[in-house]
């Protein structure tokens, strides 16, 4: 059913569309408005495994912090030094028993979400629209500017803009380096190869850790991006269609 | 691919997206306590399921010469209650009950006579700090040999002197480097560590490791609500490495 479009042909007439954008005569306007642009920018499994990752992490880092404020250091158990104190409010679980069964049973998820999403966007080839290549360097500092320093607004090239291939191709970073860590929290007997690559089990929980900080970087940014650029982009993650987009092909 | 689509026919396909959300959208049930302990507690489950799959009853865990041993005194002292539950070790002896030819009670010389283990390994506690230390036993696979336990049935019960439990699962229990511990950093025991016995298994986390070893039993079938002191409290039972 992603491929109703196809049936639905393009139908407006491009002198009317002008028309409408000059809010020109008042008949033609409501006749336009029952056309409208669209994209489809997010198949269905995307969106699945979006939203089912976008509720694990939340879960993740809450009862993550509840774990982490049972011993929150780095360092050896003697002497320990406390590296940071995390507010209780700030987590879930109410004690490391009941964070651990949080981060237990929504670590699945999580996995399951990541490796689907990943699978999918390999084998449909759809990852072309967001994964960051070599070619995007230069296209990072233009949009940074203007983002952050006002400066002018690159032209739209594709579906997301350098600086977006950016984050989210390292937040799916971020998400491998949390699950391979993880899993050798959770089994650092188990999977002793794992575990050796990341430096040992001790290193490992600053890993974990680092990961993360990465997504705490990450969610921000991305939450006020898509405030900033409205309804229609949050609105296109539960549809799959973008209503209008910036963007031309 | 920019189409152009009847404004209609958008809010229709929306809508529909929309509801196929809805098991997404299920997840918010789980800020209910009622639906969320029962999915948790599920979760744990599946994972210690996954867990005793996952687990190599014969991968060793890593061991570690002294040099990197940490000293004695930065060997945490842990206890649920008190540290020295003060048993009296002359008359001290080890209760071996249930699935065994040769249940009753064992001196821990019978224990010290069995061929000893000495093994440097990571004591790993489910707060997130971890240990390497030196620990001195006998295999508890020896001594189920020893007292004729039926191998095949699933769980090994303990009880202590200090009111813990704990059950873990055959196979943990098998595992070559799984000791009835006597001797940390090649002295006995001393009383905060578990004297005079303890389990030591460097598969396990450090909760499953209970000290002042008073019964063992061999079962199929744990006592209800009785599977381990923390366990029963919420922590997982398989509680593995």
């Amino acid at each position: 059913m992603e491929n109703e479009q196809e049936k639905k042909q393009p139908v407006p007439p491009p002198d009317k569309a002008a028309d409408a954008e000059s809010g020109a005569v008042e008949g033609t306007v409501a006749k336009l408005d029952m056309v409208a642009a669209a994209a489809y920018e997010h198949p269905l499994p995307i969106r699945i495994t979006h939203w089912a990752n976008a509720i694990s992490l939340f879960v993740l880092v809450a009862s993550g912090l509840r774990i982490f404020r049972a011993f929150p250091s780095f360092g050896p158990k003697i002497p320990e030094k406390v590296l940071l104190d995390i507010p209780k409010s700030l987590t879930l679980g109410g004690w490391l028993g009941g964070a651990l069964q949080w981060h237990f049973t929504f670590m699945w998820f999580f996995a399951a979400s990541g490796v689907v999403y990943v699978a999918y966007q390999v084998v449909s080839g759809h990852y072309r629209t967001m994964l960051f290549t070599p070619r995007d360097i230069s296209g990072v500092w233009p949009m940074t500017r203007h983002y952050f320093f006002f400066g002018p607004r690159p032209a739209a090239t594709g579906q997301y803009n350098p600086l977006q291939k950016l984050a989210y191709t390292s937040s799916i970073l971020f998400g491998a380096l949390a699950l391979l860590t993880g899993i050798v929290l959770y089994k650092p007997v188990q999977f002793s190869g794992l575990a050796f690559l990341f430096g040992g089990f001790h290193l490992t929980r600053v890993w974990h850790f680092a990961a993360m900080c990465g997504f705490l970087a990450f969610i921000p940014g991305h939450l006020i991006m898509v405030v900033l650029h409205g309804w229609a982009n949050f609105y296109s993650m539960l549809s799959g269609w973008k209503r209008e987009p910036e963007y031309q092909e | 691919m920019i189409t152009r689509l009847e404004d209609k026919e958008l809010k229709r396909q929306s809508r529909r997206q929309l509801l196929k959300l809805a098991p997404v959208a299920a997840l918010g049930v789980f800020a209910f306590p009622k639906v969320s302990d029962r999915l948790v507690a599920a979760g744990v489950r599946f994972s210690d399921w996954a867990s005793g799959g996952l687990f190599r009853s014969q991968h060793p865990a890593q061991t570690f010469s002294d040099s990197e041993v940490v000293p004695f005194a930065k060997f945490p002292y842990n206890g649920y209650d008190v540290l020295d539950p003060e048993v009296d070790f002359e008359k001290w002896t080890l209760t071996v009950a249930g699935d065994v030819q040769r249940p009753g009670e064992y001196k821990l010389e019978q224990i010290q006579a069995l061929p000893k283990l000495n093994q440097n390994t990571r004591h790993v506690c489910v707060e997130g700090w971890d240990v390497v230390g030196s620990f001195g036993g006998t295999r508890i696979s020896d001594f189920l040999t020893l007292v004729g336990a039926n191998t095949g049935a699933r769980f090994l019960e303990v009880e202590c002197a200090d009111d813990y439990y704990e059950s873990i699962d055959m196979a943990s229990a098998l595992h070559p480097q799984s000791l009835l511990c006597y001797e940390m950093y090649g002295q006995p025991l001393d009383r905060g560590h578990g004297a005079p016995l303890r389990l030591q298994m460097p598969t396990k986390l450090g909760y499953k490791q209970a000290k002042y070893l008073d019964t063992i039993r061999v079962t199929n079938v744990l006592k209800p609500g009785k599977s381990g002191y923390w366990e029963d409290q919420g922590y997982s039972w398989f509680g593995g490495l």
